[in-house]
């Protein structure tokens, strides 16, 4: 039960809310009386990046601000993070940019705040409408790969929001990283709406309207800037926290358990100076690989991260008890860098799952001799086995 | 992907029945690493190497005239499906993660 023609914060779980976008389920609509402002309605809180509401056959559709503020500032710092990334969402419904008529165009987006906070700051001094699919807080390009973003849900949402009612024409635009969910001519037959492919960005929006829908061959490509694998990399450091505890803890009982039973000193040692190159090992993967990306040698992903962890990893030697421990620790950052960087293809824009699969059948075993080695040589650098 | 970046060749399931093609261009228009190009009435593939299985031509073909194998290429994902014995599924933490997949 969620009617996103009021622009409030999503209250129902994903899903519910299927069928029940446009002013029937809003049982009256929320027309404004004497003494409230519109569109409001006891109980909802209306986002602030809502800055009014605009009449339509259909009832009010809020209309969004193109700027971001501090709100959406730090609500996407916090996402970035790891925090609340799963809530992070608008109801899905149409929403409307400057005064848009029925002639206007329908750009299709997902619920994923951060994907509709990039969506709407482009589209400054436009007139548009968006129509918002239901997602469930995923982006557009892995909700498409998830068929969330998909030929299903947009026929659904266009009839929910009685669509036709509101424009004239029959297109909408759908971004081009949609198009792995979207069947375009199933769009058609389904509700009568053609699908127009728009561009991979979302800043060439306007570029792309002004020529009357049609992208040039730049705009349908995907790029992978270096700004871009770097922030995909840094966000590990939010999702591994988890495993950086469980590091943690097997080298304290690695180190420890030895000679004299339990060593604490051993322990002590084994940790910090493990965990130290576990650290430069996680930055060469998650950080120096996606950075370096383009001139790491090979194509395997593994092996980028190898050769990023032997570089970052090199940084052991400032802290090594000595040589035996100092190659365990060398190697083990080497062997977190590659395993880190064979995750990276989850992130990149190129990679084929196939290919994938064919690396990690050649890297897996070799990463796993390549930790069995650097924990023996550093166990036997710590001492007293 | 001008070239700056290739990944391991030979190895995508990506096929086309030139047969089949009626010329449409729309998987051309879709696939964001300009595996198609059209020519006087059919599509054929011009970039094997860089398809990286996206799915984006064939379900958009409405001729039905290319077939690729749909997925991920999420390592994480994949292990998943080892796991599992599934197929490879990529919720990374389940909380519609954007890093991964
Ligand atoms: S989408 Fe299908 S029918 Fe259209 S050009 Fe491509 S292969 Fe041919
Ligand atoms: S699967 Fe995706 S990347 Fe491969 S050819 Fe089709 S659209 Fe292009």
């Amino acid at each position: 039960m969620s009617c996103s023609a009021i622009g409030r914060e999503l209250s129902a779980p994903p899903g519910s809310d299927a069928q029940s976008c446009g002013p029937g389920a809003c049982g009256a609509g929320p027309t404004s009386t004497d003494g409230a402002g519109q569109g409001e309605l006891p109980g909802y809180r209306r986002w602030h990046f809502v800055s009014s509401f605009l009449e339509t056959p259909v009832g009010p559709v809020p209309v969004v601000k193109t700027s971001l503020e501090r709100p959406d500032r730090v609500g996407a710092a916090l996402v970035r993070l790891g925090v609340g990334r799963g809530r992070y969402r608008v109801a899905p419904g149409l929403y409307a940019v400057g005064a848009p008529g029925p002639e206007s165009p329908v750009l299709v987006t997902a619920n994923y705040k951060l994907t509709f906070d990039s969506l709407r700051k482009e589209l400054a001094g436009l007139n548009a409408w968006i129509l918002v699919l239901d997602t469930a807080g995923v982006n557009v390009w892995c909700a498409a790969g998830k068929k969330t973003f998909g030929t299903m849900e947009l026929a659904r949402r266009v009839a929910a929001c009685g669509l036709t009612e509101v424009v004239s024409h029959r297109r909408l635009v759908v971004p081009q990283l949609g198009a792995p969910g979207v069947a375009a001519h199933e769009v058609k037959r389904l509700c009568g709406f053609r699908v127009v492919f728009g561009p991979v960005r979302a800043a060439d929006i306007p570029a792309f309207l002004e020529a009357g829908m049609k992208a040039t061959p730049a705009m349908r490509r995907v790029e992978f800037p270096a700004l871009d694998r770097v922030a995909v990399g840094l966000v590990e450091f939010a999702n591994e926290r988890r495993t950086m505890l469980w590091v943690a803890l097997a080298l304290l009982a690695l180190a420890g358990i030895g000679q004299g039973v339990f060593s604490l000193q051993r322990a002590w040692l084994g940790l910090w100076t493990g965990f130290a190159a576990y650290m430069l090992g996680f930055a060469g993967g998650n950080v120096l690989c996606p950075l370096a990306l383009p001139w790491l040698p090979g194509r395997s992903f593994a092996l980028k991260g190898a050769v990023a962890g032997l570089a970052a990893g090199a940084g052991v030697w400032a802290f090594a008890p000595n040589a035996l421990a100092g190659l365990g620790l060398w190697l083990g950052a080497a062997v977190a860098a590659s395993w880190y960087g064979m995750n990276f293809t989850g992130s990149s824009t190129y990679t084929s799952p196939t290919g994938v699969e064919k690396e990690m059948r050649a890297a897996i075993p070799l990463q796993g001799v390549g930790l069995a080695v650097a924990l023996a040589l550093w166990r036997l650098g710590v001492g007293g086995v | 992907m001008g070239g700056r970046f290739r990944y391991i060749p030979g190895v995508v399931t990506l096929r086309m029945d030139p047969h089949r093609c009626s010329g449409c261009g729309v998987c051309a228009q879709v696939c964001p690493h300009g595996v198609f190009v059209v020519e006087g009435g059919t599509a054929s593939i011009a970039d094997r190497d860089a398809c990286m299985e996206c799915g984006a031509c064939a379900l958009n073909c409405a001729s039905g005239a290319i077939e690729v194998e749909q997925g991920v290429g999420c390592a994480r994902a994949i292990i998943n499906g080892w796991i599992t014995g599934g197929p490879p599924s990529c919720d990374c933490g389940g909380d519609g993660s954007s890093t991964c997949c």
